[in-house]
């Protein structure tokens, strides 16, 4: 019996974003970065297109991370203190192919920084790098709300992918971006009927904005809930390439943040001598955890460990080889 | 799975002689087309009809054994291409590889350290691939001996000289390992010496094609216990002919494909060859070999094997009873929850992340998340006060307090009236933790 190979036919393909502009395009962007555009499974590209390669970020805060484990001070501890230089230093020396500015430090019960401060922030660190950026608020809506229009305004003409929108608090966002021209993170919290909605939602306000989404589908990290986030995803992916336009979007998701809240990325060994050396092992949370979400079909991922970005990045690499038959 | 009740009638005797249990032969082929009933329950049915039925209704993938006693692997019997489609039934197996040329007893003895407790669950790297790379029969035979002697667990051997893989299986042939592999050159001989002992056979082609053609010519020779290997190592290619083989296997029921598959990485850094081991459980491989050693590469890899082969229609639930979260006495707060692992997951996390030693009293609720079992009534003003009995929190705590999501504030003075204890509401979401306890308890 010879082997017939099975190709899918997709009626549609996931929508593509472009992140950043150059000067000609009226930023400052080195270079832009295009995300998405996929019309077949991940890294199918026996049966279709798989025109843009999933990108890497690295974390960067406005303030030191006070929580983070003692093992990324060696990577970024002269820099914890100036956002500007850690950027520069994730791109320079890490590979980071963009970086996300998280505005921690605007939280009300941190430091309270005003929306001109993140500004100002955002404004240093597009000036260390020539990397496109990701920026997203502190976590508080409240503040938020406030912080988005400043920030975007203070980055006109940079392409910015800004974030979060959700399904409770999505306007103050999605103004700035269209008053500013950025693109939107959606997120939802893991349900792919939120994540529908949400797109919706922004659409409404702006058809022009339905090009600009980049879905966040919340994820958790391995061994706390990956598989609920994985399945979510790939229904979502199956989704947009079968026509339903609600869901053809990039997707982009922590795992960083995710991954180095648990417990196996943290403990010493002296607490766990059976799971091995604890840097390693926070490593490869990290990448194993970014691995199964590039098989879910993710684009962007944030990252916190170098280590783990040159992991990712190879697997990266050796999935967009082809394997047409 | 294919066949309706009719066309199992057709193969049926058609004599209504009610020995299956059955009124009529067509009620029982409806019962056999709905999976409620057996062919083994007709005393009648022919060995012609048998054959014809038994690969009609034979599962899309074989379900394939591996090893001996406690330590026997299932792969495939997998019916998905999806998991969110129905479920991952059998978890791959994760081999490490042994190769006659190191130092065998050593190797076998930081084999056996590569199991893990994790959320209460053992884990472990399941086989050990020993190889011939001296190309010599007795070395291997005694590496064999010697990791056979020191583990339980299921083993693979690596050999393509039958006269290798002859005395490999002397030393270990009632461990049923898979023999490891028959090609193009070899399958005559790997064939008979895998018949003979009863062992499980890979057959390895140099890509899809070579490969179908070459299990057809070994279930020529009436062997079915096989695995697949399709020959490609490059990730991007692996992948594709591991979809290849689930896709013409479940959709097609192409039967040369229809055996569990082995996948091989082929990096040289132990870190890469995990992530690339990762790409290959996520997508369909049956087993994977691998050469990487150390604990800290293993356990994620395996965290995710147990993740990806849970069934996504039954919510995993931590068991319902009160938690300890860092050095906690009786005079430390007490928070309470669902016991759906998710949920669970999440706010011990937050807790712990207060630094303030805390409890936690997980609630029974049929592990569903706290707005799904208010709704449902499972997590209610009278289940978490019989849970604060069971769990003897009157005895074990002194001050009388508890937190309560603040999603369910509204249980407040009920669950006041029912516990006597005086609830405090907490923040709606988890992240909000940490505020609530600097402010309250610190």
């Amino acid at each position: 019996m010879a082997v017939e190979i099975q190709k899918e036919k997709y009626r549609s393909k996931v929508g593509e974003v472009v992140l950043g502009a150059t000067r000609e395009q009226g930023g400052t962007r080195s270079h832009t970065i295009t995300v998405g555009g996929e019309s077949a499974l991940p890294y199918l590209h026996f049966e279709g297109e798989i025109p843009n390669r999933p990108v890497v970020a690295l974390e960067v805060w406005d303030m030191v991370p006070e929580e983070w484990n003692d093992c990324f001070k060696q990577y970024y501890g002269d820099v914890f203190n100036d956002p500007a230089a850690w950027a520069k230093k994730c791109v320079d020396e890490y590979g980071a192919d963009l970086i996300l500015v998280r505005l921690k430090s605007a939280d009300p019960d941190l430091k309270g920084s005003s929306p001109e401060n993140c500004a100002a922030t955002v404004q240093k660190v597009l000036g260390a790098v020539g990397v496109p950026l990701v920026v997203i608020g502190c976590g508080n809506n409240e503040k938020d709300n406030l912080l988005y229009p400043v920030v975007a305004e203070a980055a006109t003409g940079e392409n910015l992918l800004l974030g979060v929108a959700e399904q409770q608090n999505y306007k103050a966002i999605t103004s700035a971006c269209m008053a500013y021209k950025h693109n939107v993170i959606a997120q939802s919290p893991i349900d792919i009927n939120i994540c529908k909605q949400l797109n919706i939602l922004i659409a409404e306000m702006s058809t022009a904005m339905a090009n600009r989404i980049v879905i966040d589908p919340t994820i958790a990290a391995l061994g706390y809930g990956i598989e609920y986030s994985y399945s979510i995803m790939e229904r979502a992916r199956n989704g947009a390439l079968q026509g339903d336009k609600m869901l053809a979007m990039p997707m982009i998701c922590n795992v960083g943040q995710e991954v180095w809240k648990t417990k196996e990325a943290n403990l010493p060994v002296a607490e766990e001598p059976g799971w091995g050396e604890q840097e390693e092992r926070g490593v490869m949370w990290e990448a194993m955890t970014a691995t199964a979400y590039l098989q879910a079909g993710m684009n962007v991922l944030i990252l916190r460990h170098p280590r783990a970005l040159a992991l990712v990045k190879q697997n990266i690499a050796d999935l967009m080889k082809s394997n047409s038959y | 799975m294919g066949l309706t009740g009719l066309e199992i009638y057709k193969h049926l005797p058609k004599t209504n002689c009610k020995e299956c249990g059955s009124p009529t032969c067509l009620a029982f082929a409806m019962a056999l087309a709905g999976g409620k009933a057996s062919l083994d329950a007709c005393p009648h049915v022919s060995d012609e009809a048998k054959a014809a039925l038994d690969s009609a209704s034979a599962p899309p993938i074989k379900l394939v054994k591996v090893g001996a006693g406690d330590w026997v692997v299932e792969l495939g019997d997998e019916t998905e291409l999806f998991r969110h489609d129905k479920r991952f039934f059998h978890p791959a197996g994760i081999a490490v590889l042994i190769s006659d040329t190191e130092d065998v007893a050593a190797k076998a003895d930081a084999f056996e350290k590569l199991e893990f407790t994790r959320v209460g669950q053992r884990y472990a790297v399941n086989m050990a691939a020993v190889k011939c790379a001296s190309g010599d029969a007795a070395k291997f035979k005694a590496a064999v001996e010697t990791v056979a002697g020191k583990t339980k667990k299921a083993l693979i051997l690596i050999a393509e000289d039958p006269v290798v893989m002859e005395a490999g299986l002397a030393a270990a042939a009632d461990r049923k390992p898979l023999v490891y592999a028959a090609t193009a050159g070899n399958y005559e001989k790997m064939v008979e010496l895998a018949k003979s002992k009863g062992c499980p056979l890979a057959v390895k082609g140099k890509d899809l094609e070579e490969t179908a053609a070459l299990v057809e010519k070994v279930t020529a020779l009436g062997y079915k216990e096989l695995v697949l290997d399709s020959g490609a190592r490059e990730t991007s290619k692996v992948l594709a002919d591991l979809t290849q083989i689930r896709r013409l296997a479940v959709r097609k029921r192409f039967r040369p494909f229809g055996y569990p598959a082995i996948a091989f990485t082929d990096k040289d850094d132990p870190r890469e060859e995990v992530v690339q081991a990762g790409v290959y459980l996520s997508k369909y491989a049956g087993i994977i070999v691998l050469k990487a050693f150390e604990q800290q590469q293993l356990l994620p890899l395996l965290s995710w094997r147990q993740n990806l082969y849970t069934d996504p229609q039954k919510p995993i639930q931590v068991e319902a009873k009160l938690y300890q979260i860092g050095d906690a006495g009786p005079e430390a707060p007490v928070y309470c929850t669902t016991n759906f692992s998710l949920t669970y997951f999440i706010v011990q996390g937050e807790v712990e992340n207060t630094r303030i030693p805390s409890h936690i009293l997980s609630v029974d609720t049929g592990g569903i998340s706290v707005l799904t079992a208010y709704a449902d009534n499972k997590f209610s003003a009278e289940t978490i006060s019989a849970a604060m009995k069971k769990a003897g929190l009157d005895e074990k705590i002194k001050h009388r307090k508890i937190v309560i999501p603040g999603h369910v504030a509204v249980l407040k003075g009920k669950l006041e009236e029912a516990s006597g204890w005086e609830v405090m509401v907490g923040p709606r979401e988890a992240s909000g933790i940490n505020k609530f306890a600097k402010e309250k308890f610190a």
